[in-house]
């Protein structure tokens, strides 16, 4: 594994792109020519050596840079990492989870060597170095879930389960697709899923809820989520926009392949082991239109997702008044011909 | 008047029900304006010395003191009328600390004064789902600001402008018991100064 970081920003002058490697390896969530909502989970198991699936934390060559956007929005507005008191011990686990898994999968970017309680992390592409005591968060500059999130791609959503319910009482959220953790933390599963449209209905989140709770240590499960996102803006936050929301009127026939972003979450969801809370981290990955459409099948396949979806989704998801003109360059690379199943991009 | 009723909406937004007597060691009521109304209906079905273990904080405000010699008929142990939650803040956690099981809470008025009392109980480990509340009064709303975190009481109309930052902002149905309040998120981040006209929040 030899990943080559890119130095680019999410914010100001957008130079955030993909290679041709992470195009390839990008998650497209459509597995055939239609989209509604569903449970759509399965078990968090590697699939195809070089995929986002195949490591239970994808490191990407985004990595740092998404770091570093981190470590802006935190410093901007630091209730965006909170933890309610009772949460300490759920970021131990978390903690622990996140090191151990990296040091296995990316040996030679991470190591972690454990003496009983005395620790030794070594992040080599952030440049860290720290040695601490498990479990004794004085010895920690941040506490455990704040420390090693700033360390990990992707929002983390911390759980406590109790009364049959999932709570909301910790979290490292910079990367959200407009929701807030400082209002939100606190909520329960169904509480703080209240404005999604459609999905309580079809009974999704109550089917939802039963799997998650029964989610045992050692076996952790995914889903993918998707919305759209004007520019490779990271903090699409609610408590920013009124700054943000006016760029999603700037896309133009002729920017809109470099502008206009899939945005596409790879949830993932493991038990922890001394706590019995749920992490629930939620990695976004954002391709341009025109990285996208670089693959033929997946170019077909999201104009006629986009084409019919329900108006509800294209309202909440954000991009109603958008989608003539994103459907205008879509079509373009829709000859009609038929879709292979499947989320992959070759035919 | 009676109890409010409501449009079916998102699983984050409070419901309210009606107040029933129930067997306690302690009744704890804290109301404001027309929320007294539930206290007095409660009266009527309650069984003889009901109010003899009871504490009623009232806020009168916009009610005036209309309700408040009914209430002193009740023959509380304890009626306290306030000015303000504010003022009653302090009073209203001393008599918490001092909650022990068999406590029953019961809040009624205004979604405001329900959600910021249901907060101190809570605060001091009282389930919010064992607290009885019925909803009497004006639909106004406790508004936080998304943008700037700052708290508006008494929003009446959607859009409104937040207090603090002067944001215009829509109300949603979003509502953190946490905040006690409900969510405004900017109104025009889209299209700057393009301000839907008010209406009366129902």
């Amino acid at each position: 594994m030899n990943i080559q970081f890119n130095d680019e920003t999410f914010r100001g002058d957008y130079t955030f792109k993909n290679s041709d490697l992470a195009i390839k390896r990008f998650p497209f969530p459509f597995d055939k020519d239609s989209y509604m909502y569903a449970v759509n989970m399965e078990p968090h198991t590697p699939v195809r050596e070089g995929s986002v699936y195949y490591n239970s934390f994808d490191v990407d060559e985004h990595y740092v840079s998404e770091m570093r956007d981190r470590a802006m929005v935190l410093d901007e507005d630091p209730l965006r990492c909170q933890s309610l008191s009772h949460m300490e011990l759920h970021g131990w686990d978390l903690l622990e989870l996140i090191m151990v898994e990296k040091a296995k999968d990316y040996p030679d970017l991470f190591e972690l060597h454990r003496d009983g309680d005395n620790w030794h992390w070594i992040n080599k592409p952030l440049g860290i170095e720290d040695k601490f005591t498990f479990m004794d968060a004085t010895t920690l500059p941040y506490g455990p879930m704040e420390y090693i999130t700033r360390q990990t791609q992707g929002d983390f959503c911390v759980l406590d389960q109790r009364d049959d319910n999932l709570w909301m009482d910790a979290g490292m959220v910079t990367t959200q697709a407009d929701w807030s953790l400082d209002f939100d933390i606190g909520m329960n599963f169904f509480e703080w899923h209240a404005p999604v449209p459609l999905a309580h209905e079809k009974g999704i989140f109550v089917r939802a809820l039963k799997f998650l709770l029964n989610i045992q240590q050692g076996a952790p499960a995914r889903r993918l989520n998707w919305t759209m996102t004007v520019n490779p803006l990271l903090d699409t936050s609610p408590e920013n926009y009124h700054k943000w929301g006016i760029q999603k009127t700037s896309l133009t026939p002729e920017n809109i392949g470099n502008k206009q972003h899939l945005r596409v979450e790879l949830q993932t969801f493991f038990r922890l082991p001394r706590s019995n809370g749920l992490v629930f981290p939620i990695r976004c990955y954002l391709i341009k239109l025109e990285e996208l459409v670089t693959y033929p099948k997946w170019a077909r396949r999201f104009h006629r997702v986009i084409r019919d979806l329900p108006e509800e989704l294209a309202t909440y998801k954000g991009f109603i008044d958008n989608r003539p003109m994103i459907l205008e360059y879509l079509s373009q690379f829709d000859d009609g011909a038929e879709t292979s199943p499947g989320v992959w991009p070759e035919e | 008047m009676a109890k409010t009723e409501f449009e079916k909406s998102i699983l984050s937004r409070p419901v309210y029900g009606e107040f029933e007597p129930m067997t306690g060691k302690a009744h704890l009521f804290i109301a404001d304006s027309e929320g007294a109304g539930a206290i007095l209906d409660l009266a009527k079905s309650a069984p003889k010395g009901f109010f003899d273990i009871a504490h009623i904080i009232y806020i009168p405000k916009d009610s005036d003191w209309k309700y408040v010699p009914s209430l002193e008929a009740l023959g509380a142990k304890q009626l306290y009328v306030g000015p303000s939650f504010e003022a009653a803040i302090t009073r209203i956690q001393r008599v918490l600390l001092d909650a022990s099981n068999g406590l029953q809470i019961y809040l009624s008025g205004t979604e405001g004064l329900m959600g910021r009392a249901m907060l101190e109980a809570t605060n001091i480990g009282y389930p919010y789902s064992a607290i009885q509340t019925e909803h009497r009064g004006s639909k106004a709303r406790r508004m936080q600001c998304v943008h700037c975190k700052g708290v508006t009481e008494g929003v009446t109309t959607d859009p409104f402008e937040c207090s603090h930052c002067g944001l215009n902002l829509f109300v949603r149905d979003h509502y953190s018991r946490r905040l006690a309040a409900f969510q405004g998120v900017c109104v025009d981040a889209e299209d700057p100064g393009n301000v839907p006209d008010k209406v009366e929040i129902t």
